[in-house]
Order: structure tokens, then C-alpha cells, then sequence
């Protein structure tokens, strides 16, 4: 590992405004830390910056470069890989993966907002048991379930098409994202609701008038964590989807891959590197909302 | 579930108990009985759709999946009711018992690397607050992308004979010739790709520490204790309900992992098995061999073995686990 923290990738930002502060018997504490957080960095991140360079590498450079610089950078890996799989353009593949995405992202929203509004608020028979069961099923490992899931889905001919991959988001059977909004609606205050009660709101209207608009913040975190999900997913496309038009990009990220032999890894890292595209502009964009979805819930509850 | 995901510690204990507050609610309706029997149907009507997917997708899938244990079952004609028989061919299928070991391996050795190198690292970044919050979301991003395809990919490739990992090593005199296509260096791959992704577990870790209250440290500091000894009596107690929580639910992950197995083994279980996961073996006989019966006997194998996992935990955990401090 070695060779690889001496790499000379461009460091990440310290942000030396605050360090001036500091008093200085903490300076050479801190100078190491900053040292082992930099290098644990260029690690953790080499992956990543390992690929984006790969990309633009020509194929001929592949094993005998090895540094972080391509000598000849090319655009030929995208190009060759644009044109796509199976006599299907690329741009296809990106086309059902953000089709599924947002189908994924309006079913979670709507299902699992509901569900959690129900757990959350009303009260009713059966509730602590069907809370329990939600719980459980986080722990349920998904394979007990997929065989049946597929008989169902294939005697309702749904079979090659969207359907079976996104029936389950708009029935809430992902626990995660109950669970998440169940806990960000019990830290809300319920005087709000009680007031609308009074005022003869019904549960529907409070539950849109009042609840939702103030539960956005982990209806954001599950849409992104939704889209994301949904985008990564392998095992469900690789069960439901047989023609090459639907697939969405992980299958046909793995057709190249068992297609293209070991002299040309230029071209299927390029095609993995656009399809983590959008999931790592989403993540700079939203990283504190995915960050704090993972670490606050239930640490505050 | 999907791994790099995980809700929160401590709730999950307390799980059967929403409904602790039912008095303030009807009183400030003023007709107890009336409301109560609303609230019964909004409700159910809330909860419908979730409740749909329950019996359809969940429960009815599971209690199926056992009844097909116990048959033959191609997907093309009637299940044949077979006894025991799925089980006892597994107990005499060698690829099956392979399948079994290298899993066990990867959860029992992998996620306690990974679950270390969280917690290390949280501490790390729990000493300084001032710019930590770049580098948590730095280490984060493996988490949510690490089981992908594309991650797959770049792993076989950096990690085969012309990878940098491999020229690496032999700039240090290491010369493996790539690890992709020994049986002996898979599960070391695999595990380092496990624990690439400690970031979810070190978000939780996180925000376990900061929850120390830091009066345990001053008073340990007065009794004279060094670091180590803040680190086993103060830290590791105060923090054992998130470790029981990561643990946990890592290691129900763990058991599950599949694209990252099969696209590396390119869907064939190779080299020798070393890429023969159980749930990409199970993939394999159910939907390549069509074998649904066995697969669902293997299914359930899988659940009763997770299911232990998770009752050992939860027997032990009466022992090492604290609950107490500052629980509101």
C-alpha cells in the first residue's frame, strides 16, 4: 500500500482559517493528525481517482502506466462505449436507470410518508404489533423472499417489464424508510396537529397540510437514498429484466464486462465511471442530508 | 436491504413501544370513544398500501418460500411435495458446504475489520470537530456506492495483473501476478472491499462518541488513567450499544452480499468457488438450474442462520452491552 499513499494526488482542502487559532502547544499534535487524516484520505479515495485517470487512459497504457496521469489521455474509451451493448445505444441504458429512479423516488415518498404518519401519530389496534413486524423486516434477509416474488410476478406477466421493480417502492417494503420518517415525525411537535384537530381538520389534512411540509428534510434523504438505491441495484433488474432495451446501466454494465476481455478494461471503466456519475454529483450536492439521515435518527429519538 | 444504509441504535429496542402516549391524545379530542374509532380507520388507511406489501411481498413470500423447501420445483410444473429431501442433498453438496465456509469467513473475519477500522477512525475524527465534517463525508462515499457494479469492475481491474495494486506489491518484491484469478487471494479482495465501505459504520460510531459525555474522561484523567485504559473503560462501554447495533446489521449485510461476488466471479462462482457466495449460489441454482425448491430450502437455511446470528447477539449482548448514561 505504500506506493500508493506516496501517489501524488492533489491533497483535499484543510481549511487553514481555523487552524490559526489554535494555541500552539496543540500544533504538533495537530500537525500529525491532519498528516494521518490526509493519507487515510488519499487511500479511501485512490479507488475513485484510480478510475476517473484509467478512463482517460488509452488501452495500450493500461498495465504499463501506472501513474495517476494518463501519457496520452483519450476520449475514446467514452466514445467506444457510447455507441453501446447488443446493438443498443448507451444513452438507453442511462434512460431506464432514471426512469426506475424516479418511479423508485415517488412510490417511496408516497408510501413510506404515509406509513410512518400512521406509526407516528394515530393511534390504533395492532399498531405496536405491525411497528414490531416493520422492524423485523429490516433484519429479513431480501433472498427468502425473491423466489416467490418472481412466481407472482411472472403469473401476472410482468415479467421483462419496469413493474416488479417498482410495485414494492410504492408499498412502502422498504422498512429503512419508514423507520427513518417515523422517527423524524415523533421529534416534531404535536401541539400543531392538536390545534388542527380542534379546528376540525381531518387526519388527511393534517397529514398533507402540516405534516408533510414539515417533514422535507427526510423526505429528501429518502428520495436521494431511494434514487440511489434504485440506480445500484443489480439483483432485482438482473431477476425481472431479459431484453437488452430495459436494462437499466448495472446490467449492462455487466454485459460489458463479461464481454470485453482483459486488454480492454479502458472501455468498461469508462462506462463504470458515468454510470456513478449522477450517484456522486448527488452525493456532493446532498452529503450532509445522506450523512446526517444515517447519523441522527434514532441517536435523538 | 442495501448495504451502506443503516437507521439508528437504541430504537431498535424499544421498537414495540410507539404507543406510549395514548391519555394526551384523548383528551384533546373530547370524545374518547368516537375518536378512538376514528383514529382506528385513518389508521389502517394510512398504513394501507404499506400493509398490502407486508402480506403480499413480505410475509406471504416468506411462509411460500417454505412450503417450496419442502418440494421439487422448476417453475414450469406443479411443486412435488419431497420431504426432507432439498435438505439432506444439501448436507451432502460439497459446492453448497464451500459456499458455506467462504461466507461464514467473509462475515466473521470481514465485518469485524471493518467495524474496527469505523471506530478508529471516528475517533480520529471525533478529536477534532473543526474540519472534520470534509473528511466524514469523504470516508462516507465508499459506503454508498461500494456495492455497485461499477465499483465491482474497478475492483477486478485495479486488483488484476495489470491493476495498480499488483505492480505495487511488486515494486516491493511481491509478485502475485494478479489476484483475480487465485482462489486464495478472492477473499482478501473481497474483505478489503468490505471494508473500503467503513463509512456508514463510522457516521453511527460518530455520533455514538459525541454523545460520551466528557465529565468520564476528566474523571478517569483524575484517576490517573492513560489513553488505552480511557479507551477500554470509558469509551468501549459508553459506546457498546451502537457496537451492538453496527454489528448487528453489518452482519446481516455481509451475509447478503451479491453483485460485488458475482460480477467479479462474472456470475460463475469462479476461480475454484472462491467467488461462490451463498446468495449467488442460491442465485445460481434457482435461476440458472431452475432448482426453485432447493434454492428455497437454501433460503431458509439462510434465515434460520441469520436469525441465530442476531438471538446469540441479542443473548450476549445482556452481558457487554450498557444501556444508561444520558437516554432521555
Amino acid at each position: 500500500m505504500s506506493t500508493i499513499e506516496s501517489t501524488p494526488t492533489a491533497p483535499p482542502p484543510v481549511q487553514p482559517i481555523h487552524k490559526r487559532r489554535q494555541p500552539p502547544r496543540r500544533t504538533a499534535a495537530n500537525v500529525a493528525w491532519i498528516v494521518g487524516i490526509v493519507l487515510l484520505t488519499v487511500v479511501v479515495l485512490y479507488p475513485l481517482v484510480w478510475m476517473i485517470s484509467a478512463s482517460f487512459k488509452p488501452s495500450s497504457e493500461f498495465g504499463s502506466n501506472q501513474g495517476l496521469l494518463p501519457e496520452n489521455p483519450t476520449f475514446d474509451n467514452f466514445i467506444k462505449v457510447m455507441e453501446g451493448v447488443a446493438g443498443i445505444p448507451t444513452w438507453r441504458f442511462f434512460w431506464n436507470s432514471t426512469i426506475l429512479g424516479i418511479g423508485a423516488v415517488i412510490g417511496t415518498v408516497i408510501s413510506s410518508s404515509m406509513a410512518a404518519y400512521a406509526f407516528a401519530r394515530l393511534n390504533f389496534k395492532g399498531r405496536p404489533l405491525f411497528f414490531a413486524m416493520m422492524i423485523g423486516t429490516l433484519l429479513l434477509p431480501f433472498h427468502v423472499l425473491i423466489i416467490p416474488q418472481y412466481m407472482i410476478f411472472r403469473n401476472l406477466g410482468m415479467v421483462d417489464t419496469f413493474a416488479p421493480l417498482l410495485v414494492g417502492k410504492f408499498l412502502a417494503t422498504e422498512a429503512f424508510f419508514v423507520f427513518l420518517i417515523v422517527q423524524f415525525i415523533r421529534n416534531l411537535p404535536k401541539e400543531l396537529d392538536e390545534a388542527a384537530r380542534i379546528d376540525g381538520c381531518g387526519h388527511w389534512r393534517i397529514f398533507w397540510s402540516i405534516t408533510v411540509p414539515l417533514i422535507k428534510p427526510a423526505l429528501i434523504t429518502s428520495s436521494i437514498f431511494a434514487f440511489i438505491w434504485s440506480w445500484n441495484d443489480f439483483l432485482g433488474p438482473l431477476l425481472y429484466l431479459n431484453s437488452p432495451e430495459n436494462y437499466p446501466l448495472p446490467l449492462a454494465l455487466r454485459v460489458f464486462n463479461d464481454q470485453s476481455s482483459a486488454s480492454d478494461y479502458g472501455a468498461t471503466v469508462a462506462i463504470s465511471v458515468l454510470a456513478l456519475l449522477p450517484v456522486m454529483l448527488f452525493f456532493v450536492i446532498f452529503q450532509r442530508f445522506l450523512v446526517a439521515g444515517v447519523a441522527t435518527q434514532g441517536l435523538k429519538g | 436491504m442495501t448495504t451502506g444504509s443503516a437507521p439508528a441504535p437504541q430504537n431498535t429496542r424499544t421498537t414495540a413501544e410507539p404507543g406510549a402516549r395514548p391519555a394526551g391524545n384523548r383528551r384533546a379530542g373530547g370524545h374518547p370513544k368516537r375518536k378512538g374509532n376514528s383514529e382506528t380507520v385513518a389508521g389502517y388507511a394510512f398504513l394501507a398500501p404499506w400493509l398490502v406489501g407486508l402480506f403480499a411481498l413480505t410475509l406471504g413470500p416468506m411462509l411460500f418460500s417454505l412450503y417450496l423447501a419442502f418440494t421439487d420445483y422448476n417453475l414450469f410444473t406443479a411443486p412435488e411435495w419431497s420431504g426432507l429431501a432439498n435438505f439432506e442433498r444439501m448436507a451432502g453438496d460439497t459446492v453448497f458446504w464451500g459456499s458455506v465456509q467462504i461466507t461464514l469467513i467473509y462475515v466473521l473475519v470481514g465485518t469485524p475489520i471493518k467495524l474496527a477500522a469505523a471506530l478508529g477512525v471516528a475517533m480520529l475524527l471525533n478529536y477534532k470537530s473543526k474540519g472534520s465534517g470534509f473528511f466524514r463525508s469523504a470516508f462516507y462515499a465508499p459506503s454508498l456506492i461500494g456495492a455497485s457494479v461499477s465499483i465491482a469492475i474497478v475492483w477486478r481491474a485495479m486488483f488484476s495483473a495489470e491493476g495498480p495494486v499488483d505492480s505495487g506489491l511488486s515494486f516491493l518484491g511481491i509478485n502475485l501476478g494478479g489476484w483475480v484469478g487465485v482462489p486464495a487471494l478472492i477473499m482478501p479482495m473481497m474483505i478489503l472491499l468490505a471494508v473500503w465501505q467503513f463509512g456508514a459504520p463510522m457516521v453511527i460510531f460518530l455520533a455514538g462518541l459525541k454523545q460520551v459525555p466528557a465529565e468520564l474522561y476528566e474523571a478517569a484523567s483524575v484517576d490517573g488513567a492513560k489513553a488505552w485504559r480511557k479507551f477500554i473503560s470509558v469509551t468501549l462501554p459508553m459506546l457498546s450499544p451502537v457496537i451492538f447495533f453496527n454489528l448487528l446489521l453489518e452482519m446481516i449485510g455481509a451475509f447478503q452480499i451479491f453483485a460485488s461476488a458475482y460480477i467479479i466471479g462474472s456470475g460463475s462462482g469462479g476461480p475454484a468457488g472462491a467467488t461462490n457466495f451463498y446468495t449467488v449460489y442460491l442465485y445460481t441454482r434457482a435461476f440458472t438450474n431452475n432448482q426453485m425448491g432447493y434454492a428455497s430450502a437454501m433460503a431458509w437455511v439462510l434465515l434460520i442462520a441469520v436469525g441465530i446470528l442476531a438471538f446469540i447477539l441479542f443473548r450476549t449482548s445482556k452481558s457487554w452491552v450498557h444501556y444508561g448514561g444520558d437516554t432521555k
